[in-house]
């Protein structure tokens, strides 16, 4: 039988596939289908560090508004002892979530700024998190910023959330650094557990009609894999932490090709969101076939077989390849 | 036993009695004593246990008549009950509390004692509604201070349970029961020991049960009720021995030892004072102090009320009382005297027979404080003096100028008390600004971690917006007992800087005091900002000057607008009142305690804004001179008419206490458009019209809370005379071609919500971030659009006749007839209203049920009900919270007698007045605008002839003729009344059949008193009373009304769809029958972002969440259904629309587990009620034929 068994950040997994961050964790029914599809472990939906923040000022002016103002209504909201704002909720889904699993559960803290809510890790792993999955997410907007401060600023958050806990922590990054290999690099030595690559980009849209912008997120299709397979591709081997790869995986075959890039877990999303947790199944069956059929006998075996270091033609990775891939484009893509 | 001291007001002092020795407790909103049955409802949310280890039902019922009868079926099947009322809710439970007396059913009711309705409503306190439960054979025991009103709660249910008399416990509204003061807790333990265990199980014994049946309640005929009647006289014989023995029984246990009647002063006082309630306080220092200069005073406090007991009152005179003065705080018009006055004068009486002396003592009569009206050591001061007189004055008052009956008496107000030990502070905010929460929070720290003692008295203005605060606090080392507000104060805080002008504040700071201005100018150029009448002040007094720039401050910490900590912190180390470094210690540590939860964030940003305080704060040097002539302080305009400016704008500027008697109406009838003259200049930012973006489609003025954005189109020759900034374009409307086209804003009227930004369709088309109306700073814009603005208003109107009513942008060109409320700033109960007077203002009749839109409609010193230049708009009444619906709709039969009397007379004097005229006018038909204008024209010539026809009939149409122009009757109220308290009322008039309109203004909460659940309140809301989540779904008070087949209901949502709430209005009044518009507004109660409120309401209807329809009756003879669904299938989910909001969002982080739960059923709700609707809607118009509309 085929061995589909992995080791991420020293949690056993029966498979490398781990259902992401997303929605369909937001209630107990979604991440108890997401076990029966065979997800090896869930990543929480991410607590924000504007929601931290934004809970609270919301709570604080909200209840406040307009009281101690008109004598008949000094207040217009009770005061519940038990009030809990932040992110006591999400402390409790993580509680509610290892009761009832019995898949590791990963929580995703995703913040931008070094401050008070990288605390929240102690509380993450108090409430029974196997791990944390830090997801920093920065939109560089400011022009005076160099380029080093935002890349310290990564670092910063990172070792502030692992200095506080003892569970593994996984750091999920974006792609646009300008020396990707060498934040993976310092992120490594700082002691990360992982690197999980790569978070989606946010990209607003226009609404035409309204003349607004609008939040808007994409879900991935099986072409953005190629992002996360270079890198993995790439880092494998080169660096202690482990790799999961995340964006783009669709079928067995994406799950496979990334695995063989070096990646220890493959982690889905949009595609659970297309298709539903039952999706999982069927990634996992077509695994298994192609694995059968390829005379493949574990997980293990394939790992990193394809990464830089160990496929046929490493230069492929580089800048080699690209020059060799573009000039081999047709003149014209019907 | 060592206890707990703490820092509470009455109300929370009396429900931590109440809510531990009952098991029921039924409760109801109510100024001033809502907060007892909040606390009930949240101790009961939390699981708090009583003092036999269960946790007490608290339910909130429809009214207190509601609550009066739960308690009475609690008491009867054997359970411990209560509840706690007020003023109007007292009244309502008047035929129950006769009951469970004639019962001899043990209880106490808590009271916190407020002023019944009479010429006008008050929710201030006195004694006029308790003094209406004389005759219901209630025992009644008052309470004088915040201490007392625990203490005599414990004993009055003590009582209660052991003399089977029930108990009405009260002590005064607001002074006690809203004043925060340091008291000793009465433990659970002291609660035990009060309450004989016995006499509750033979309570329990009596209650009905199957086991053990009897029958109560009977009816009796004329051969025994009498006798009956007579039956339970021991009881009331046995009581008073009772009380005092329980008051006995609390002394030994707590050291406070009350009496039926507590004598205070000299042994052998030849003059003394008889009362009840936190005047008695004052009395007791005052004369304290006056022995002490050698008089010979004394005071009888009354505490058992009833049962009078006139032995323990005779005996607790001294035998040398010479002459007696009564004070009552309420008013018994036409009676011989008023009540407390006349028992005492029987119990002299009757007395008079064993003791000779104190009977023959002068008794007079005197009447203070109604409504709150403020009685002080001066004040108690001249009682006694009037009883030095040979002929004292009988009947009079103290506290007011009556220069009508001449009954006041005159006092010295410049005699005070204060001793000079204590720290006497008054503080001046804005509503809402942090002020007052500043000021309880250091009164506790003061309190509560000192040896000190603290008092905190608050007083709050009725506007709901911009209101101003006044915050009297009393700090010192010894208990304070000064019902009274301060009226020399060492130190006076200033928290906005628009105050100075507007109000005096420095006329009570002491020599030398200290005056702290929250000031955007800096120490260097402060001075000279500031008004010559306050600088001479500051000069005068010698006084300490101290300011710092708590906005600016805020803001660079990051807290936003409110400057609570700072000023807290400046007030701390400047006042003296703890050793600097230890108050800022204190303050600290109280900012961890009251923000620890709320996250760290908040604490840091706290702990920063304390210490940048200290650092930005300045003394500055006042100079030896003023830089100018002190100006008299003026309110309003010169403008306004004589009686506006000599009577409203001396109450809008505080000094409403100087004004005679003679200065007001008799019988509380006041004019109207009178909100104009406030100028209230409350926004930071006011909306600037861009003329080149504007699509002029009327959408901002529609929306605007506060009727300050206007439009009018014109001849251009009009601007010959416009000022140099005065705005106008081309109109685009193809009806007004040729004519100029200005949206104007009213720059000191504005609140600043920026509400009509975010209606606002049209963007700039080069920069999208603005559109066609902008916020933009007020202050650089003041002078030059208050001078548009003028320009505006004499810009002549359109002519009605000439508007397409069903078009928004023609629409909003008709005048407001309601503006300048003093709303919440961006309120959505308004815009509905301004609606309404623009429709049909000139001819309308409003009856407005009691809750927010009475207060901002009605309620002094101004109104927002306005008149056009014909002198014509609303006319305005509230009679009270219940009856709204029955009110209006006895305006309906009113103005239909008078018009039908009027067509009678009108054909039975045809031929003086002329066939020609008489038959116009008795067929006019009056479907519009243009057919009302010709109906008034007729009128009017039927007026002139009629002047020269020297009849009895010709003077009896003459003076009911203007009842032949139609008249429209509008039912003005909230969902409090609508669904609750008033929703009998208003089921039986919309049964009527009679042309009514009825606007329900839904927020979906009892928001005048707070944010309490009616059942309107949605499934999931966390309210007051539903401090758990209301579990229930909203009521669905618009098809309860379409089953009667013959009503018109619309449901709208302003925000949601403009067009269809304009349709629904016209349609309404149209309609020849009742009419019921149920008015989605948003609410400051539900938690959300009021600029952005429109755009929820229109999530509300996207999610499902609210309903748009209409219901015709008449449109089923047209063959169709008479319900038009105007909503689309929810295209969005509940949950959106609940996680925009706090009231939602709050129970999520109480307790998600209920809230997921809630939200699920909610989104079912929804869904389920959009099917509902839709099946409705597609119905056969057979179902319909057969329904034939009521006759009237």
């Amino acid at each position: 039988m085929t061995d589909l068994s992995t080791n991420y950040m020293g949690l056993q997994l029966r498979t490398p596939l781990v259902a992401s961050a997303s929605p369909l964790s937001h209630e107990l029914a979604g991440i108890r289908q997401l076990e029966d599809a065979g997800a090896s472990a869930i990543v929480l939906y991410s607590l924000f560090e504007e929601q931290i923040r934004q809970d609270v000022r919301e709570s604080e002016f909200y209840l406040h508004a307009g009281s101690e103002s008109c004598a008949e209504s000094l207040t217009y909201f009770p005061t519940p002892v038990d009030f809990r704002v932040g992110p006591q909720g999400y402390l409790n889904h993580i509680l509610r979530a290892k009761d009832a699993v019995n898949v590791p559960i990963i929580a995703s803290l995703n913040g931008s700024s070094f401050g008070g809510w990288t605390g929240m890790a102690k509380r993450i792993e108090q409430a029974g998190a196997d791990a944390i999955e830090c997801n920093i997410y920065f939109v560089p907007s400011d022009m005076n910023a160099s380029s080093a401060d935002i890349e310290k600023s990564y670092t910063d958050i990172f070792r502030a959330v692992k200095h506080s806990v003892d569970i593994p922590v996984a750091v999920k990054l974006s792609p646009f650094f300008t020396n990707m290999a060498g934040m993976a690099k310092r992120l490594d030595e700082f002691g990360a557990d992982a690197l999980v690559l790569f978070n989606r980009f946010y990209q607003p849209d226009i609404d035409l009609e309204h003349l607004e912008i609008r939040p808007n997120v994409l879900l991935s299709t099986a072409q953005d894999l190629r992002l996360p397979l270079t890198w993995i591709g790439i880092l494998y081997g080169r660096i202690k932490a482990n790799l999961a790869a995340t964006g783009g995986i669709q079928s067995g075959q994406d799950a496979l090709k990334l695995l063989m890039a070096g990646a220890n877990v493959t982690m889905m999303c949009s595609s659970l969101l297309r298709h539903g947790a039952g999706h999982i199944r069927q990634v996992e069956q077509e695994m298994t076939e192609w694995m059968d059929q390829h005379e493949y006998g574990s997980v293990r075996q394939l790992q990193g077989s394809m990464s830089q270091l160990r496929c046929p033609n490493p230069s492929a990775f580089e800048r080699a390849q690209y020059m060799h891939a573009v000039s081999r484009m047709p003149a014209r893509i019907v | 036993m060592s206890r707990n001291s703490k820092i509470m007001d009455a109300n929370e002092a009396v429900a931590n009695v109440a809510y531990r020795v009952n098991e029921v407790v039924a409760i109801y909103p109510i100024t001033p004593s809502s907060a007892m049955g909040e606390w009930a409802d949240q101790w009961a949310a939390e699981k708090l246990p009583n003092i036999w280890g269960t946790v007490p039902h608290a339910i909130e019922m429809q009214s207190e008549g509601g609550a009066a009868g739960v308690v009475h079926g609690a008491l009867q099947t054997g359970s411990l009950a209560t509840t706690f009322t007020a003023s109007q809710g007292l009244m309502l439970m008047l035929p129950n509390m006769h009951k469970i007396a004639g019962e001899l059913t043990a209880t106490a009711f808590h009271v916190s004692a407020r002023t019944l309705a009479t010429h006008a409503l008050s929710i201030f306190g006195d004694h006029s509604d308790v003094m209406s439960c004389r005759t219901t054979g209630w025992a009644m025991l008052c309470s004088n201070s915040v201490q007392e009103a625990m203490d005599m709660a414990l004993i009055a249910h003590a009582a209660s349970l052991e003399s089977r008399i029930p108990f009405l416990h009260f002590f005064d509204g607001f002074r006690t029961s809203h004043e925060l003061n340091k008291i000793e807790m009465l433990t659970p333990d002291d609660m035990r020991a009060l309450i004989n265990l016995d006499r509750v199980f033979e309570h329990r014994a009596r209650g009905l049960s199957p086991d053990h049946p009897v029958l109560r309640g009977t009816a009796q005929n004329p051969d025994v009720f009498f006798q009956s009647r007579e039956a339970g006289n021991p009881y009331y014989a046995a009581c008073p021995k009772i009380v005092s023995d329980v008051m006995d029984k609390f002394a030994q246990r707590m050291g406070r030892r009350y009496g039926l009647f507590d004598y205070v002063g000299a042994p052998d006082a030849e003059r003394v004072l008889v009362m009840m309630g936190s005047g008695a306080e004052t009395v007791e220092q005052t004369l304290e102090q006056l022995n002490r200069q050698g008089e010979k005073l004394g005071l009888v406090k009354v505490r058992l009320y009833r049962p009078f007991s006139v032995e323990a009152f005779v005996r607790a005179l001294p035998p040398t009382v010479r002459s007696l003065a009564v004070l009552d705080r309420t008013k018994e018009a036409g009676a011989s005297g008023d009540p407390l006055y006349l028992d005492v004068v029987n119990a002299l009486h009757e007395a008079g027979r064993s003791d000779g002396l104190r009977s023959a003592a002068r008794i007079v009569s005197g009447r203070y404080g109604l409504s709150s009206k403020e009685f002080t050591p001066a004040m108690a001061k001249a009682v006694f003096d009037n009883l030095t007189s040979d002929a004292p004055k009988n009947h009079f008052t103290v506290g007011i100028i009556d220069d009508v009956s001449h009954s006041s008496l005159e006092y010295d107000p410049e005699f005070s008390i204060e001793t000079a030990s204590a720290v006497r502070a008054i503080f001046y905010g804005l509503g809402a600004d942090g002020t007052v929460g500043a000021n309880k929070n250091s009164i506790k720290i003061i309190g509560e971690n000192t040896s000190n003692f603290a008092q905190g008295y608050f007083v709050y203005d009725s506007k709901k917006s911009g209101a101003v605060t006044i915050s009297h606090l009393r700090f010192g080392p010894e208990p304070i007992r000064a019902p009274y507000l301060i009226s020399r104060a060492n130190f006076v805080g200033c928290h906005q800087w628009i105050f100075l002008e507007r109000l005096d504040m420095l006329g009570s700071l002491t020599e030398q005091g200290t005056f702290l201005l929250n000031s955007p100018y800096g120490p260097e150029e402060v001075w000279k900002h500031l008004p010559a009448r306050v600088q001479a002040q500051l000069i005068s007094k010698k006084a300490k000057l101290f300011v710092i720039d708590a906005y600016g401050m805020a803001r660079e910490t990051g807290l936003g607008s409110r400057i609570n900590t700072i000023m807290q912190a400046c007030f701390f180390a400047i006042s003296n009142v703890l050793p600097p470094e230890e108050a800022i210690a204190a303050i600290k540590e109280a900012i961890r305690q009251s923000y620890g939860k709320k996250g760290e964030d908040i604490v840091s940003q706290n702990l920063k804004a304390v210490d940048e305080s200290l650092s930005h704060l300045f003394e500055v040097t006042v100079p030896n001179a003023a830089a100018g002539e002190a100006a008299q302080l003026t309110a309003f305009s010169s403008e306004a008419p004589q009686f506006e400016r000599d009577v409203l704008g001396t109450i809008y500027a505080g000094r409403g206490d100087d004004l005679p008697v003679s200065a007001f109406p008799c019988d509380g009838t006041f004019p109207t458009a009178t909100a104009k003259w406030e100028k209230r200049n409350l926004a930071l930012e006011i909306p600037v019209w861009d003329p080149k973006i504007c699509i002029q489609c009327g959408k901002c003025a529609m929306v605007c809370p506060h009727s300050v954005i206007r439009i009018k189109v014109y001849d251009s020759r009009e601007l010959s005379r416009a000022p140099a900034t005065f705005k106008s374009t081309a109109a685009r409307d193809k009806e007004w071609q040729g004519l100029n086209y200005t949206i104007q804003v009213a720059p000191e009227d504005c609140t600043g919500c920026g509400i009509c930004v975010d209606v606002c369709p049209a963007r700039n088309k080069s920069a999208a971030r603005l559109k066609a109306i902008n916020m933009e700073p007020q202050p650089p814009l003041c002078a030059a659009e208050s001078e548009n603005w003028r320009f505006f208003l004499q810009l002549p109107e359109v002519d009605r006749r000439k508007i397409n009513l069903t078009s928004i942008r023609q629409q909003q060109l008709q005048e407001p007839l309601f503006e300048f409320s003093g709303a919440c700033s961006g309120c959505g109960e308004t815009p509905y209203l301004k609606l309404l007077s623009q429709l049909f203002g000139d001819r309308a009749i409003v009856a407005n049920a009691t809750g927010c839109s009475s207060i901002y409609g009605g309620n002094l010193p101004t109104s927002p009900w306005a008149k056009n230049a014909e002198g014509r708009g609303p006319a305005w009444s509230n009679s009270l919270f219940e009856d709204n619906a029955e009110f209006g709709l006895g305006f309906r039969l009113s103005v239909d007698k008078q018009a039908e009397m009027a067509r009678e007379l009108v054909l039975e004097l045809s031929a003086s007045i002329g066939d020609e005229l008489a038959m116009a006018i008795l067929c006019a038909l009056q479907e519009d605008e243009a057919a009302i204008y010709e109906q008034r024209e007729r009128v009017q010539a039927l007026k002139s002839k009629l002047q020269v026809l020297d009849s009895a009939k010709a003077r009896q149409l003459g003076s009911i003729a203007d009842a032949l122009v139609k008249k429209s009757i509008w039912i003005v109220g909230g969902d409090g009344w609508a669904y609750d308290i008033g929703y009998g009322g208003l089921d039986h008039v919309l049964a009527s059949g009679r042309n009514v309109n009825v606007l329900v203004l839904d927020t979906e909460v009892y928001s005048n008193t707070g944010g309490q659940a009616s059942k309107s309140t949605p499934r999931g809301a966390v309210a007051k009373f539903a401090a758990g989540g209301r579990p229930a779904r909203k009521k669905d008070l618009g098809l309860m009304a379409m089953s009667y087949g013959n009503v018109y209901v619309a449901s709208v949502a302003m925000g949601a769809k403009d067009e269809q709430t304009l349709k629904a209005f016209l349609e309404a009044e149209a309609y020849d029958g009742p009419s019921l518009i149920i008015a989605y507004s948003h609410c400051i109660a539900h938690g959300i972002n009021m600029s952005t409120a429109m755009s929820g309401q229109k999530l509300a209807v996207d999610s499902g969440q609210w309903l748009l329809y209409r219901y015709h009756p008449e449109r089923a003879d047209a063959g169709q259904s008479p319900l038009l669904l105007d909503s689309r299938a929810p295209s969005k989910r509940v949950e959106e629309f609940l996680s925009q909001q706090a009231r939602f969002k709050m129970l999520a982080r109480s307790n998600p587990e209920v809230a997921s739960r809630l939200w699920k059923q909610a989104q079912q709700d929804a869904v389920d009620r959009f099917r509902l609707y839709e099946g409705l809607a597609q119905q056969q118009t057979s179902d319909h034929k057969d329904k034939q509309p009521a006759q009237p």
